[in-house]
């Protein structure tokens, strides 16, 4: 693969090397529930047949700050310049354990979600837009970001269907159907989980939205069923590896 | 704008903040300054740059799995920040007190750049931060902070000195090193903010009287809100 220069998105990690980054960064956005995960999975398998190295991250817990964000989380204390940051602390080490050393030994990153996730839920609570990117200013520019697009009418069907809510009620004893925190509770926007949900999602959508001309989105539409979004998908990879 | 520090802030309290190396003698000043203040009758809030249980657990985990870099070092400390003002210094200014401030943003400023993360990045991390009204920089020369701080102790602390940063195999060679490196950053911070510089090798009485005056002249135009003038709220810390 080629040595061109990695950039930064803003000031950088002025003590990391990033000529020898010869990876490529593939980035899956989109909201909660919107199919990312199962599409990465296949995806994955799709360019290890096709010879590459892939490595898989996710805006999970990182084993710095997992901990961390656990306890913060079940306390009340929260507010939104510490959410943000508590989230950007997570990602710095994913991004100089797990991405940048993948992308130094040439592998392909697939990263399901980015620094936009933390755009568009520091922004729906009210955090200074400005000051949330600058805050993620050590972050690399990825190759290609596909962000995978939804109607909230479309979505709603994924999240409620009775194979997740029974799972979540049942099995995993959250005591709960739907997830507290991708309805957005904690900024409690309706009377339950539903209207809650309905209204969260509606908000991060938008920012979404404005986020794709801002950071150049791929957009892949997302009503369509499984083969049609993966067929989106793998024909935008090919076009980012066939620029080499 | 996205720094907020660097516009004056909306609240009738007000917040004065000493920042200064390790033995510089700023906490000294800052206790006596506060009895100063408490004798005239004012609503006084202190608060120190000390990390929160949550941070420094992780700090820890970090440091044992060697898992810390400058950044999410960094960022922890803004995180913890972020917490402690929106409580502890936000609150007690909306309620019109006056906030005494042991170390402030400019201590993150001087000592993650040291470490290595971008000196304008640092700054807009802290974006949220609200403006002093008097910011006093103690600033000493480094030999004499070292003699301070030893006089007290036997051992420099692990990161007190920089030790992380494979300065010097010495601890105090390392903390001469890296506290002169801090001195730095802050002799530089402290022009770009217009930080008050205090001549720390004066005499305690000599730096006390300096910033007592300072103060006064700052709080000319203070009125502690009506609540805050009964004497049965006043409470000595």
């Amino acid at each position: 693969m080629s040595l061109k220069k990695r950039h930064f998105y803003g000031f950088g990690l002025p003590y990391v090397e990033t000529e020898d980054l010869s990876g490529k960064l593939i980035v899956v956005e989109g909201t909660d529930g919107v199919g990312r995960s199962t599409q990465i999975d296949d995806l994955k398998k799709w360019l290890e047949v096709k010879g590459f190295g892939v490595v898989t991250t996710g805006w999970t817990r990182s084993p710095l700050m997992g901990k961390a964000i656990d306890e913060a989380k079940s306390g009340h204390t929260l507010n939104v310049n510490t959410f943000s940051l508590l989230y950007a602390a997570d990602f710095a080490d994913r991004l100089e354990h797990e991405i940048i050393p993948a992308l130094r030994s040439g592998f392909i990153v697939l990263a399901d979600r980015y620094i936009y996730t933390a755009f568009a839920r520091s922004a729906v609570r009210g955090a200074n837009r400005h000051w949330i990117r600058k805050v993620f200013g050590f972050a690399l520019n990825p190759d290609a970001v596909f962000y995978m697009r939804i109607g909230v009418e479309d979505l709603i069907p994924r999240v409620i269907n009775s194979q997740t809510l029974q799972k979540r009620y049942w099995e995993e004893l959250s005591g709960e159907g739907m997830d507290y925190w991708e309805s957005g509770m904690d900024m409690r926007l309706g009377g339950d989980f539903y209207d809650s949900f309905v209204e969260y999602q509606k908000r991060i959508l938008k920012e979404f939205d404005k986020m794709t001309k801002e950071f150049g989105f791929q957009t892949i539409d997302a009503s369509k069923n499984f083969e049609e979004i993966n067929r989106d998908l793998k024909q935008g990879i090919l076009g980012i590896l066939e620029d080499e | 704008m996205s720094r907020l520090f660097e516009q004056n802030h909306p609240y009738p309290g007000k917040l004065i903040i000493v920042e200064g190396i390790d033995g510089s003698g700023k906490s000294t000043q800052l206790q006596l300054l506060q009895k100063w203040l408490l004798d005239a009758h004012y609503r006084v809030f202190f608060t120190e740059w000390n990390s929160s249980a949550l941070v420094n657990e992780t700090i820890k985990h970090g440091k044992k799995k060697n898992l810390l870099t400058p950044t999410t070092f960094s960022i922890l400390h803004a995180t913890d920040f972020a917490d402690r003002l929106a409580h502890l210094i936000i609150a007690p200014l909306k309620a019109g007190m006056i906030v005494c401030a042991d170390r402030y943003i400019f201590t993150a400023f001087a000592r993650d750049v040291v470490r290595g993360v971008h000196r304008e990045w640092v700054r807009n991390i802290y974006g949220f931060a609200v403006k002093p009204d008097i910011a006093l920089y103690f600033r000493v020369p480094i030999e004499i902070s070292l003699k301070r701080i030893l006089n007290g102790r036997i051992d420099l602390k692990f990161h007190e000195a920089g030790m992380d940063l494979g300065l010097s195999d010495d601890p105090k060679e390392s903390y001469r090193i890296f506290q002169s490196k801090i001195l730095e950053e802050y002799n530089a911070i402290s022009s770009e903010y217009g930080l008050t510089v205090v001549d720390a090798t004066q005499s305690i009485q000599k730096q006390q009287a300096i910033i007592r005056e300072i103060v006064r002249q700052k709080l000319n135009a203070y009125k502690p809100a009506p609540f805050l003038q009964k004497k049965e709220n006043i409470y000595v810390a």
